[in-house]
């Protein structure tokens, strides 16, 4: 292993611009290996796209099927077309309680995420652009936080919570929300990318208020990290499920997840069979987060890949 | 800097810092507090209870509890077996990925990402069917290769859940270490190509240790995750709740603790012990894992 590494090292100075030629002429060939080497990458990759898509795949045909269907026919292909009856199941069952769900986990999602990130938008530029005393010690609890166990928070803030009567209320939900410590330190690393200190300086000797650069100038530069950091904040909050779990009593304010989790429970329990409503609000559930995922691509896979480079 | 322009700039994070106060500092310092009390009901328990000082006994008792230690162990057991398969996974999906063109690695980046934008809850909810031998597909695929298999028995439980776990967490780890990967200087690879070494041999001696840095963090977040795993045998714990009990993961107990039975006290010291455990964990890999690269 070592000598390879070596070789290799001493051999790249002077074969550099020829191996960047050959790469240049014939990228495909030089990056390729022999035919079967390749085929054996292409299976790979085949049986794990199967084994990724499948569940999905899955999930789709059984939310078409009605209950005979589910539980007799074949589960890798259709068997009737009960998809609307089963949407209109989801969206009527309890006086349509899975229309509140989804709208509260929209809510949760949408505004606790908008609030948090213009607070990590603002908290990020002050950390990366001036030096004021205790920023390291800032910066330190940011980062410090990761480690700590949600439990740990989770429990005395419903004890907070149920001090000042926040418990079963969406503020319960959304407080939380607004500090993120994740989505302080990634906006930190793109104000670091984004806003030169130039630019601060012209604007400031042009006789800018710090709020008004703030708002009309590093807010509109930072559009693309401030919706990763959104989109980011919003998938945590769609999928967060102790924290509703443990703040949201009364069904009427819960999230899609605690529904979700509610019915998948009941059908063991009682008689009621809730299999196909399950599938189907499962289905429904991860529409909006593939919308979301497909519209940001662009963003968001620099932000899972820029988070992992902390 | 000017002085002003200081206090401007600390001015920004203000927000930041009293809700970090307010919702992190002190629910930890209510939490370590309570830890240090337990519940005396006064009489025959017909005049409530009072909290009375008990100092470090119930971290004493949470350290002796078979229970606690024993979901404890449980876990780090079962993430020394389904982390490093996930991650050796993610590994060598990254490696074919960069071994192709740019346009079919993004096509097949996309397809293996899947499973990340599917919410943790949904993903239990959707194996967990897969996995019933009512509905799911797999009870009679095994039944078709000669296979009696129960996913749900005691046996089964942990490796269905981490099947899952693996499913889910394949494609997040797999494009963290390929980014990494494409971080290195594409030169290394074409030097040692003429240097007649094999795609097998690049991969092993040159790809991979670039990489390292990408595989600690990745285990790294994995440990910190599956220490604190909760949802998925949550979920299974509505289907059999004879095989994943109340006090299957710490989580588990730490949440029943707090609102079945009613013992806040103790709950809050189990958190606080967690995360001590959290982070000796974390600093265990992270100086194991960082030394070999000296």
């Amino acid at each position: 292993m070592a000598t390879t590494t070596t070789t290799s090292a001493t051999a790249e100075s002077p074969k550099r611009s020829q191996s960047s030629a050959a790469r240049r002429l014939n990228r495909p060939d030089s990056r390729g290996r022999s035919r079967g080497g390749q085929r054996f990458v292409l299976v790979g990759l085949v049986l794990a796209s199967a084994y990724s898509l499948f569940p999905v795949y899955w999930l789709i045909i059984a939310a078409t099927k009605d209950r005979t269907g589910l539980y007799q026919s074949n589960g890798l292909w259709f068997s009737g077309w009960h998809l609307w009856e089963n949407l209109h199941q989801v969206f009527t069952y309890e006086d349509g309680i899975f229309l509140r769900w989804t709208a509260n986990s929209f809510l949760y999602a949408g505004v606790g995420s908008l609030g948090g990130t213009l607070i990590a938008l603002a908290t990020g530029y002050g950390l990366a652009r001036f030096d004021f005393p205790g920023r390291g010690v800032v910066f330190a609890a940011v980062v410090g936080s990761f480690l700590i166990p949600i439990a740990l928070l989770t429990l005395p803030l419903y004890l907070l919570f149920s001090e000042i009567g926040l418990v079963d209320t969406p503020w319960a939900m959304l407080i939380p929300c607004l500090i993120n410590p994740f989505s302080v330190y990634l906006a930190k690393v793109y104000t670091e990318a984004t806003i030169p200190f130039e630019l601060l300086e012209a604007a400031r000797i042009d006789g800018a208020g710090e709020l008004r650069i703030f708002f009309s100038i590093v807010l509109r530069m930072m559009t693309t990290g401030g919706a990763t950091v959104f989109l980011l904040a919003f998938v945590n909050t769609w999928n967060a499920f102790f924290l509703p779990l443990t703040v949201l009593r009364g069904q009427e304010n819960w999230t899609l997840n605690l529904g979700l989790y509610n019915w998948s429970g009941k059908r063991a329990e009682s008689g009621i069979d809730l299999t196909s409503l399950v599938l189907t609000g499962a289905l429904l559930s991860i529409v909006p987060m593939a919308i979301m995922m497909v519209a940001m691509r662009r963003y968001w896979r620099t932000g899972v890949t820029m988070g992992a480079l902390k | 800097m000017i002085r002003s322009l200081r206090w401007k700039g600390a001015a920004f994070t203000v927000p930041f810092q009293l809700g970090f106060v307010f919702l992190y500092l002190l629910p930890i310092g209510y939490a370590v507090y309570q830890s240090l009390y337990h519940s005396q009901s006064s009489g025959l328990g017909l005049g409530g209870t009072t909290d009375e000082f008990s100092g470090l006994d119930n971290y004493r008792q949470g350290l002796t509890d078979p229970k606690f230690m024993g979901s404890v162990l449980r876990v780090v057991v079962f993430a020394c077996v389904q982390i490093p398969v996930m991650l050796l996974v993610s590994l060598v999906l990254a490696l074919f990925l960069d071994a192709l063109t740019a346009q079919a690695a993004s096509r097949f980046r996309i397809m293996l990402l899947v499973p990340y934008m599917i919410p943790g809850v949904v993903a239990a909810v959707v194996w967990i069917n897969l996995y019933s031998p009512d509905v799911g597909p797999l009870t009679p695929l095994g039944d078709l290769l000669g296979f009696d298999w129960n996913f749900f028995s005691p046996s089964m439980v942990w490796p269905s859940i981490g099947n899952l776990l693996t499913w889910h967490g394949i494609g997040y780890n797999m494009v963290i270490i390929y980014s990494a990967l494409q971080g290195v200087p594409r030169e290394l690879f074409e030097a040692a190509r003429l240097d007649g070494a094999t795609e097998w041999r690049v991969a092993l001696s040159i790809k991979i240790p670039f990489v390292r840095g990408a595989l600690v963090l990745t285990g790294m977040l994995s440990i910190i995750q599956m220490l604190q795993i909760f949802n998925e045998p949550a979920l299974f714990r509505n289907i059999t709740p004879q095989t994943v009990d109340d006090s299957f993961t710490p989580i588990m107990i730490i949440y029943n603790q707090a609102f079945n039975a009613g013992n806040y006290h103790y709950a809050a010291a189990l958190s606080v012990l967690l995360a001590l455990i959290l982070g000796v964990a974390s600093f265990l890999f992270y100086r194991l894992t960082s030394k070999e690269t000296d």
